[in-house]
């Protein structure tokens, strides 16, 4: 199958191509970077929704239940759960769909479970590539459900619209909403198991951590980041939710969508020629090469600078110096992706 | 970037007892592979439209209730509808040896029973996997 012909079948509306198309992101298939070329002009239509939060805040319950009341809302989902993969085998046990199978059933919901892999910051690699496939698919929201974060991995924000931060009570005081992170990433904050103890205190130390930053942020022009009490359990509060996740919608397109969406693409790129050239360059040096040149009683720095020169020196050959912030936003997103993977 | 084996985890029809499952399922995870199990209860259908969604390479059922002459030949004809039959399919559980035969003779992937080695299955399935893969590239 060729990159175009599969962009055909996907946008024809079989499922096997969308899923088959997500397995070339992930394997870096060459063909991809043509493929996504043919059903570009068709991304774009889908709210996306990242959800993330510390490890057993109840991402998946809560996003199951929040899949089930975007159905009654009328719109189609498309969902990509991400777990680990283990740092030393490379395996993965993929869980999340255990919490969403009802919504097997419905073939307006595609779910599709992703091992991060070699990716860093809560997603994997593939991530913003898989979200581009299943909106050019046409799902009205495309929902993201990051890997248990900690206190700073929130790559989620560049790759979706709405950030969904999900806490629960009895995981940390009133000093851990204080702290950098958390609060800065979410475009909604959920309480979740409100069921439980602890819960009211909990939203009363994040709406008062709230109001401390407001006060610094430049008021009218900021999103008041809403507190959402839900409880996946007894399925209360998740309607409030996607009202929040609308409201954050609709906040959005009053202003600068359009802006935000391709600042959002430029550390896109950043990203991919980042992770091309790290591919690149460990291709050539495997880690006996590198303990070998430490042993030669060097300092890391020595090493790296021997790794780097031929690098860096055809960069300042060609004449371009240091990269300008603000080069890649001129082009068009998509061309970025072109050739990226071939 | 190695391609990984995904492997679909499956318990279909109605018996509750998933301890067998899981513990394959992390078997190959520590063999590398990327493993997703859906839990207890399954249909023919919801498994293969899982194997679907989730673009597996392999089906893995685990099967104690007596019922793998009907269940397997089930799910194949659900992946089949999905443009799904490449996919490896086999499974374990409680299979006497004349039914297992039968199935491996029509075509089913090996089946695994009781006091199988967990580090046979995982190595079983990495050899296969890695023989079609080499096909395909021989093709392509």
């Amino acid at each position: 199958m060729t990159g175009p012909e599969i962009a055909e079948r996907l946008l024809r509306g079989e499922l096997f191509a969308l899923s088959r198309l997500i397995s070339w992101a992930e394997n870096a298939h060459p063909a991809f970077a043509d493929a996504l070329a043919a059903i570009y002009p068709r991304v774009g239509k889908a709210w996306r929704v990242g959800v993330t939060g510390p490890p057993g805040a109840g991402k998946s319950s809560l996003s199951n239940e929040l899949v089930a009341e975007l159905r009654r809302s009328g719109s189609t989902v498309g969902v990509l759960a991400i777990d680990p993969s283990s740092p030393f085998t490379g395996g993965a046990l993929l869980g999340d769909r255990i919490r969403m199978e009802e919504r097997t059933k419905d073939t307006g919901v595609f779910i599709r479970s992703m091992a991060s892999r070699d990716g860093h910051g809560g997603l994997a690699r593939a991530a913003v590539d898989a979200c581009d496939v299943m909106d050019a698919f046409g799902f009205g929201t495309v929902l993201v459900e990051t890997v248990g974060v900690g206190q700073s991995e929130y790559d989620v924000v560049a790759a979706t619209d709405t950030v969904v931060v999900v806490l629960c009570p009895g995981a940390g005081d009133g000093i851990q909403a204080l702290k950098a992170g958390i609060l800065e990433v979410a475009d909604v904050l959920v309480v979740n198991k409100s069921d439980l103890d602890g819960a009211e205190q909990l939203m009363l130390d994040l709406e008062d951590a709230l109001r401390l930053r407001s006060i610094r942020r430049d008021g009218e022009n900021s999103w008041d980041v809403p507190v959402v009490a839900c409880s996946s359990h007894q399925g209360t509060g998740i309607d409030a939710l996607r009202r929040a996740i609308e409201g954050h919608r609709a906040w959005l397109e009053t202003r600068d969508l359009v802006g935000m969406r391709s600042h959002k693409r430029v550390q896109q790129v950043r990203r991919i020629v980042r992770e091309r050239l790290e591919d690149e360059l460990w291709g050539r040096h495997d880690d006996g090469s590198l303990e070998s040149s430490l042993r030669a009683s060097r300092t890391p720095y020595d090493v790296a600078h021997e790794i780097l020169e031929p690098v860096l020196s055809s960069i300042h050959v060609a004449g371009t110096g240091r990269a300008e912030a603000g080069h890649a936003e001129s082009g068009h997103a998509g061309s970025g992706h072109k050739g990226v993977r071939s | 970037m190695a391609r990984k084996i995904r492997v679909l985890i499956g318990k279909p029809g109605l018996d509750g007892h998933d301890r067998g499952a899981k513990t394959i399922a992390a078997v190959l995870r520590d063999h590398g592979m990327e493993v997703i199990y859906t839990g207890l209860h399954q249909t023919p259908g919801m498994i293969a439209e899982t194997a679907l969604q989730e673009d597996v390479d392999v089906v893995g059922l685990s099967i104690l209730s007596g019922a793998h002459m009907t269940l397997f030949p089930r799910v194949r004809a659900e992946l089949e509808k999905r443009g799904m039959g490449h996919v490896l399919l086999t499974g374990g559980g409680i299979i006497p040896q004349e039914d297992s035969e039968a199935l491996e003779k029509e075509g089913f992937g090996k089946l695994f029973g009781p006091g199988t080695r967990t580090e046979d299955i995982a190595l079983w399935i990495q050899s296969t996997m890695e023989d079609r893969w080499k096909n395909e590239e021989i093709q392509a």
